[in-house]
């Protein structure tokens, strides 16, 4: 965790949609060209027209299906251009966005669960920005990814924040660990929303000028040093791990929705073997539970889900680059390997047994990799 | 994209003098020696470059620069195809940061999204007369089975009486030596050429130095030590052909012909215990260098260059045991700098001598001249504390060469 991002990190902030404003107000607009008719029924999404000029567009939803659904217009990438939910049975909503020409899907979510049913429209007229479709599909298929870590992190996250509330400080150590995995994998993803990592993941350090440790501080790394320095569990950190597990729901609800781009994939790789060499390698992110090996694999596993799906564009623009990462994240995995007792155990060894000469050469391979990741995001956008 | 980043006109314009340099080497067969000298010191044209390629690598004869960035590296690949592209790859960017380029593509106007092919921080700066020099250690020999090509004359130091070596920072399998009149021009090098070698190479140990401690150009006044005094009048200078030939450079027959051109580097870190020594009379000072603080000269005599008379010095006075008459003509050229890198946690300097020196063969220059400084008066006042040793190969001959190519290339 970082205490404070500059505006320049390319996962920018879910809000700076340029091209997006999704609202919901009532428009007194006759129906025009700009206005699609939805009809939503419990097995189908129908559209009064799948061409529509781009600028201002309406959509006219109708549910009349027997659940409650969701509407969502999106990007080919699946991020979020608009979306209208709790459209109850019987009844009517409209939502309106900006869109810019280029192809779109209009989803219905009928029960408000799983991808939707989808239709494929088109915004035309105007400048069309170029999209590489293998890029748009590396992205829905980071966002997926991002979304399933977040969604498999609850239930752990809960498990240890009922141990807290039970007192039971050995079953919430064993929990620790394993309900931060989801989150360093996607870190830079969590991170690009702004408010909810200093929330679940700040250190004492973090903290910010004028705010007190006493009340200010909350998250997996309070927790952390009651359990291992101060040993005892109080009203207090009952009260955090529930206080944990609402901020954890928000990142869950949040996730799908964050601006991810090709660019951004690439350069979250990089940023997190950056976590890793700048908090994980010298210890400083577990001080207490010196369960940093975890986090270093789990971000390095984040890295490669990233380096995975670009690598096929990748490629085809620098193929002696891939070459580099592949052999340095196998290096790298090889490496972490020897700390632990086998490849599908997270039962790392605890920081604090870690040689200084291991420490230079976990830091050693990490340069090795972050140095050509760091070129990946040239690589996929030249 | 050649002249990315340059900065200004008035540095591309200094950029004519490294070509220069290369003719007038070329022609004296001096290679990468001085090229622009001023009347009178060892600081000829600060800001302009100094010619790259040449029979000798850069950063040995020429003129010795104000500033050091040296670092020792372990080498990390067992691909030898890695290790030898990582060697172009070093040779191009030193190529161009020798010239006041910028590295590779520059350090703006590229893609937003990824980082720039330079750091940027030598923007603006001066050539600064960079000299970036390449040595290979023993143990790089062994990483990738050449150990029929390491040299003779690549001994392992023996131990010298005094030594307190830290493993940390000592040997490795290659260095870097960059000198400039800049810090911030060396310093940029060093970490360029370290980023370029992530994943094959690894930083061992380095060493930031600043005023040189020896001249290699004999009009000049010799600088000094941290403790005030010169040394190592007698150095040898770049303009010295024949001096060059008969104790610097190795020759064809020395062997193994891949070091024809090239020179082995002796590098220790001594410590200066200097706040006992800035407590010593200043009558035993002079006597334990065997000359005068002030002017420099001989014991007994005037001038700093006057022929030291060295049966008038103390049996344990420095310039005694050091001279080559005393070390059967063993001669070493050297250009060390001081150092101070923050305090030893009791309050005291952790200052010194980097000392650097180059010979044709360690057995006949650095180890004699070591062995008879056992009994150096100086001793009670130092501390070997670092040691390394590197076979340092020929230069680079023209813009299709690269460093090593005589040890590495396979038809070599």
């Amino acid at each position: 965790m970082r205490p404070a991002r500059p505006a320049s990190v390319v996962i920018a902030a879910a809000a700076a949609l340029a091209a997006v404003t999704g609202c919901t107000e009532k428009s007194d607009a006759k129906d025009g060209d700009h206005v699609i008719n939805v009809t939503a029924t419990d097995d189908k999404c129908q559209v009064s027209k799948k061409e529509f000029p781009a600028g201002h567009v309406e959509l006219a939803v109708e549910n009349k299906g027997s659940k409650v659904t969701e509407v969502y217009v999106l990007f080919p990438d699946d991020r979020v251009v608009t979306e209208r939910e709790n459209i109850g049975p019987g009844t009517k909503q409209r939502v309106t966005a900006e869109v810019k020409a280029g192809d779109y899907q209009i989803a219905c979510k009928p029960g408000m669960k799983g991808d939707g049913i989808r239709q494929a429209v088109k915004a035309t007229g105007g400048k069309a920005v170029k999209r590489d479709p293998r890029l748009d599909k590396a992205v829905a298929a980071y966002r997926a990814y991002a979304q399933a870590q977040a969604d498999e992190t609850l239930p752990k996250a809960e498990a240890f924040a009922q141990a807290v509330k039970d007192g039971d400080i050995e079953a919430a150590k064993k929990a620790y660990a394993p309900s931060r995995i989801g989150w360093e994998r996607t870190e830079p993803v969590a991170e690009s929303f702004g408010d909810i990592d200093p929330k679940v993941d700040v250190r004492e350090d973090g903290l910010e000028d004028g705010q007190d440790p006493a009340t200010d501080w909350t998250g997996w790394h309070r927790l952390e040093k009651a359990l291992w320095q101060d040993k005892k569990i109080g009203d207090r950190e009952k009260d955090l791990a529930d206080l944990l597990i609402k901020d954890l729901k928000d990142w869950q609800n949040r996730v799908g929705k964050a601006e991810i781009t090709p660019t951004s994939m690439a350069n979250g790789a990089k940023e997190l073997l950056d976590e890793v060499a700048t908090g994980k390698v010298t210890g400083e992110e577990e001080r207490y539970s010196h369960t940093d090996l975890v986090d270093f694999k789990a971000n390095v596993e984040g890295a490669q889900k990233s380096y995975d799906l670009l690598k096929p564009v990748a490629k085809e623009n620098d193929a002696a680059l891939v070459t580099e990462l592949d052999e340095q994240f196998a290096a790298l995995d090889k490496l972490l390997d020897r700390y632990r007792p086998n490849t599908t155990s997270y039962d790392f060894t605890s920081y604090d047994k870690v040689g200084k000469a291991d420490r230079k050469e976990l830091s050693d391979a990490v340069n090795a990799l972050a140095e050509p990741l760091s070129k990946l995001a040239a690589a996929v956008v030249k | 994209m050649t002249d990315t980043n340059s900065p200004s006109p008035s540095r591309r314009s200094l950029l004519g003098w490294g070509g220069a340099g290369l003719a007038l080497g070329a022609a004296a067969a001096g290679g990468a020696v001085a090229m622009a000298r001023t009347e009178d010191d060892a600081s000829p044209s600060a800001g302009s470059a100094i010619a790259f390629h040449g029979p000798h690598q850069a950063g040995i004869a020429t003129p010795v620069q104000d500033r050091l960035h040296f670092a020792a590296f372990d080498v990390t690949t067992d691909d030898r195809e890695a290790f030898v592209r990582l060697l172009k790859d070093w040779t191009a960017a030193a190529r161009r940061m020798t010239a006041g380029h910028a590295v590779g593509e520059g350090a703006y106007g590229g893609l937003a999204e990824a980082p720039p092919d330079d750091t940027g921080e030598a923007l603006g700066l001066k050539p600064s007369r960079l000299t970036l020099t390449i040595g290979f250690g023993p143990s790089l020999f062994e990483k990738f089975g050449l150990t029929d090509r390491r040299p003779e004359a690549l001994v392992d130091l023996p131990k010298f009486a005094g030594d307190n070596l830290d493993k940390n920072r000592s040997g490795g399998d290659l260095c870097i030596q960059a000198c400039a009149d800049d810090p911030q021009v060396a310093v940029h090098a060093v970490r360029n050429l370290a980023r370029i070698g992530f994943g094959k190479v690894v930083v061992k140990w380095s060493q930031l130095g600043f005023g040189k401690t020896s001249s290699t150009t004999p009009e000049a006044q010799t600088p000094r030590n941290l403790m005030g005094f010169k040394d190592g009048t007698r150095n040898i200078a770049g303009t010295e052909t024949d001096r060059l030939k008969k104790f610097v450079w190795v020759d064809g027959k020395d062997g193994p012909p891949w070091m024809e051109g090239g020179s082995y580097l002796v590098a220790r870190r001594i410590r200066m215990h200097i706040e006992t020594w800035d407590r010593t009379s200043l009558q035993e000072q002079e006597d334990i260098f065997g000359r005068d603080k002030g002017e420099g000269a001989p014991v007994g005599k005037a001038k700093e260059r006057d022929e030291p008379f060295l049966k008038a010095m103390k049996p344990d006075a420095h310039v005694r045991l050091a001279h080559p008459d005393t070390n059967h003509g063993a001669t070493i050229l050297r250009r060390g700098y001081s150092f101070t890198d923050g305090t030893d946690g009791l309050g005291r300097l952790d200052a010194g001598l980097f000392f650097l020196a180059y010979q044709r063969d360690v057995r006949k220059g650095f180890i004699p001249v070591q062995r008879s400084l056992a009994a150096d008066a100086l001793n009670e006042y130092i501390q070997h504390v670092g040691s390394a040793l590197f076979a340092v190969p020929p230069g680079v001959r023209d813009k299709d060469d690269w460093w090593g190519r005589t040890l590495f290339s396979k038809e070599a």
